[in-house]
């Protein structure tokens, strides 16, 4: 490959490279560099792109290389992207909120920390929905991204910069959070790879918080391989985030064998329903018979509970975030309004730096918890939050992991539901009940709808099963699925 | 569409608990929101959770000890940094008592 190309190449493929100094971390951190220069003014994934930070690191990688040579960590050298929620040591940190404009945070979140000891290359901070709420990164208070597949679309949300950034080969991988959809939705819309792990896997410390009992971290990847190899550095025990998995992490890709005889694999007749645009229908079918092809056995199951995810989640998750949010007071960081007196200074540093839907979240959680509608709203929520964990905890009985479309549509064009608050809600509706449950889940292209856009098959599976669900969706891409780039970039 | 759900005093009530200062026209527009909102959540009604537990957070039960130790250095500057408005080592606020 040309070395101007280089930014095309998958971890996988440059790992290989690098270690054969076939060319270097820095030639391989130039030729993204030089992608993002010239393909931003189309897409806009980027917040900041930090190249100074990215020369030095990849500088600093190509030391660790030839003093290391085959035993350098596994994304030695391998520029990434980073949403612009996590917390980078001198790396300006927005969360796509003016409340945050000017945030450049004294320490770094705990996966920044790990890949910074791993030698990755942080190319820069990619957009993102205000604090990670919306669905098509519409809601940045720095402009929207767009799908590299159709410039007049959105990329998805809330991690459209970092789906937008891979897909455009802007970077290698990429690092995103998923509180209800938000790696899996925009990885579907984008043509990429997107794992939410089990709530618990990867630590939060560092991640600005949305909703606490639903946040996770995860990378966006060109392949399920890049994804199992960055899981393996993220996930793991962190003394600073209490809610963390001490268990073991496995080699996850060591479980990539393509073998998926005999998987038992469920089918939720709630999720292949009327509603659903026909094209991503017929192509997450189609894979269905593909898994059946490979010897997997296909079963319908059902997941009663389904049709009340939406409405337990918007409860629970602007219940959570309101409480979350109340930290920008305009006191010790962030944007201040001033004001004569405290309460002053409270409500308009607020009012300036919010934008219109954190608005809307924060106003709608502070509702729920309220006193007077607290049992009718968050605690009924919270009760049928139990029902919809126990219709996975059964379904995995009968199955090992569930497939289902990861969004009912391909990607929207910008604007179109914008004005419907509920109707952009609606467009989580496959991803939400996996973040209320605490399962793993992962989106992988399956197939383009007749407008050349990608459609995302979502695997999930048992809690701590990010295995089985790595190896099913690894077994799609090598069965001959040809995934296509984007052609307008 | 039915607007009882929530009115606009209520709107302005859950500004004031929320520290939101909100315009005429945001006070109008949550107002319709919420509501078409909270119309859309009553479905959760058709439920019977009489006996059911509630889910507070899934994952591991339990929540780790650690010894209370100090682990970081002292940093003010480094704090202080980012600070809307500070004093030396402090951080500046309006006057809270007269």
């Amino acid at each position: 490959m040309a070395k101007d190309e280089l930014y095309r190449l998958t971890i996988t493929e440059a790992q290989q490279g690098l270690r054969k100094r076939e060319f270097s971390a820095l030639e391989l951190t130039r030729a993204c560099l030089e992608r993002i220069y010239a393909v931003e003014p189309q897409i806009n994934a980027f917040l900041t792109v930090s190249e100074t930070t990215a020369v030095e690191q990849a500088q600093e990688a190509d030391r660790m290389l030839s003093r290391l040579g085959n035993d350098a960590p596994a994304l030695c050298g391998i520029p990434l992207a980073l949403k612009d929620i996590f917390a980078t040591r001198g790396i300006r940190t927005t969360c796509a909120s003016r409340i945050l404009e000017n945030f450049i945070p004294p320490y770094d979140a705990t996966v920044v920390a790990k890949l910074r000891e791993a030698g990755a290359v942080f190319l820069g901070k990619v957009n993102m929905d205000e604090f990670a709420m919306g669905s098509s990164t519409e809601n940045s208070a720095f402009g929207i991204t767009r799908n590299p597949y159709d410039l007049e679309r959105v990329p998805g949300g809330s991690s459209g910069g970092s789906a937008a950034a891979v897909a455009a080969d802007e970077c290698l991988a990429a690092l995103g959070t998923d509180t209800g959809g938000s790696i899996r939705q925009p990885a579907a819309l984008c043509g990429v790879v997107g794992i939410k792990p089990t709530y618990s896997r990867v630590s939060r410390y560092g991640v600005v918080a949305f909703a606490s009992s639903l946040d996770q971290v995860g990378p966006l990847t060109k392949t399920v391989r890049d994804a199992a190899i960055m899981m393996r550095t993220l996930a793991g025990v962190d003394p600073r985030d209490s809610t963390c998995s001490a268990r073991p992490v496995p080699d996850y890709e060591a479980c990539l064998t393509g073998d998926v005889r005999n998987v038992r694999i469920g089918m939720p007749k709630e999720y292949f329903v009327e509603g659903i645009q026909p094209a991503v229908l017929n192509a997450v079918r189609a894979a269905l018979d593909c898994y059946r092809a490979m010897g997997a056995q296909v079963q319908e199951i059902s997941l009663p509970h389904t049709q009340y995810a939406v409405a337990v989640y918007y409860l629970i998750a602007t219940a959570e975030a309101s409480a979350n949010l109340a930290r920008y007071d305009g006191i010790r960081y962030g944007l201040r309004v001033e004001a004569s007196d405290l309460l002053e200074l409270y409500n308009r540093t607020r009012a300036q730096g919010f934008g219109a839907e954190v608005k809307r979240r924060i106003m709608l959680g502070t509702f729920a918890l309220s006193s007077g509608y607290y049992d009718a709203y968050y605690l009924k929520a919270q009760k049928v939050r139990t029902l919809i964990r126990q219709d996975f905890e059964q379904a995995f009985r009968a199955c090992d992991a569930i497939i289902t479309p990861t969004s009912p549509t391909t990607a929207f064009r910008l604007g179109e539901k914008t004005q419907n608050p509920l109707e952009m809600y609606l467009s989580d509706i496959f991803t939400i009940s996996v973040n209320l449950a605490g399962l793993p889940a992962i989106s992988v292209p399956c197939g383009y709808d007749e407008n050349n856009l990608p459609i995302g098959l979502q695997v999930i599976g048992p809690p701590f099963g990010e295995e089985i669900v790595l190896r099913v969706a690894d077994a799609l891409e090598r069965s001959g699925f040809v995934p296509r780039r984007p052609t307008v970039v | 569409m039915n607007r009882s759900k929530i009115g606009r005093e209520q709107v302005r009530h859950v500004a004031r608990l929320a520290r939101l200062e909100l315009s005429a026209e945001e006070e109008e527009r949550l107002e319709h929101d919420l509501s078409a909102i909270l119309d859309y959540v009553d479905k959760l009604n058709e439920l019977d959770t009489s006996a059911v537990e509630p889910t507070a957070q899934v994952g591991e039960s339990g929540t780790p000890m650690r010894d209370d130790e100090v682990t970081n250095e002292p940093a003010p500057e480094a704090v202080l940094a980012n600070a809307p408005a500070r004093e030396g080592t402090l951080f500046k606020v309006p006057k809270i008592i007269e």
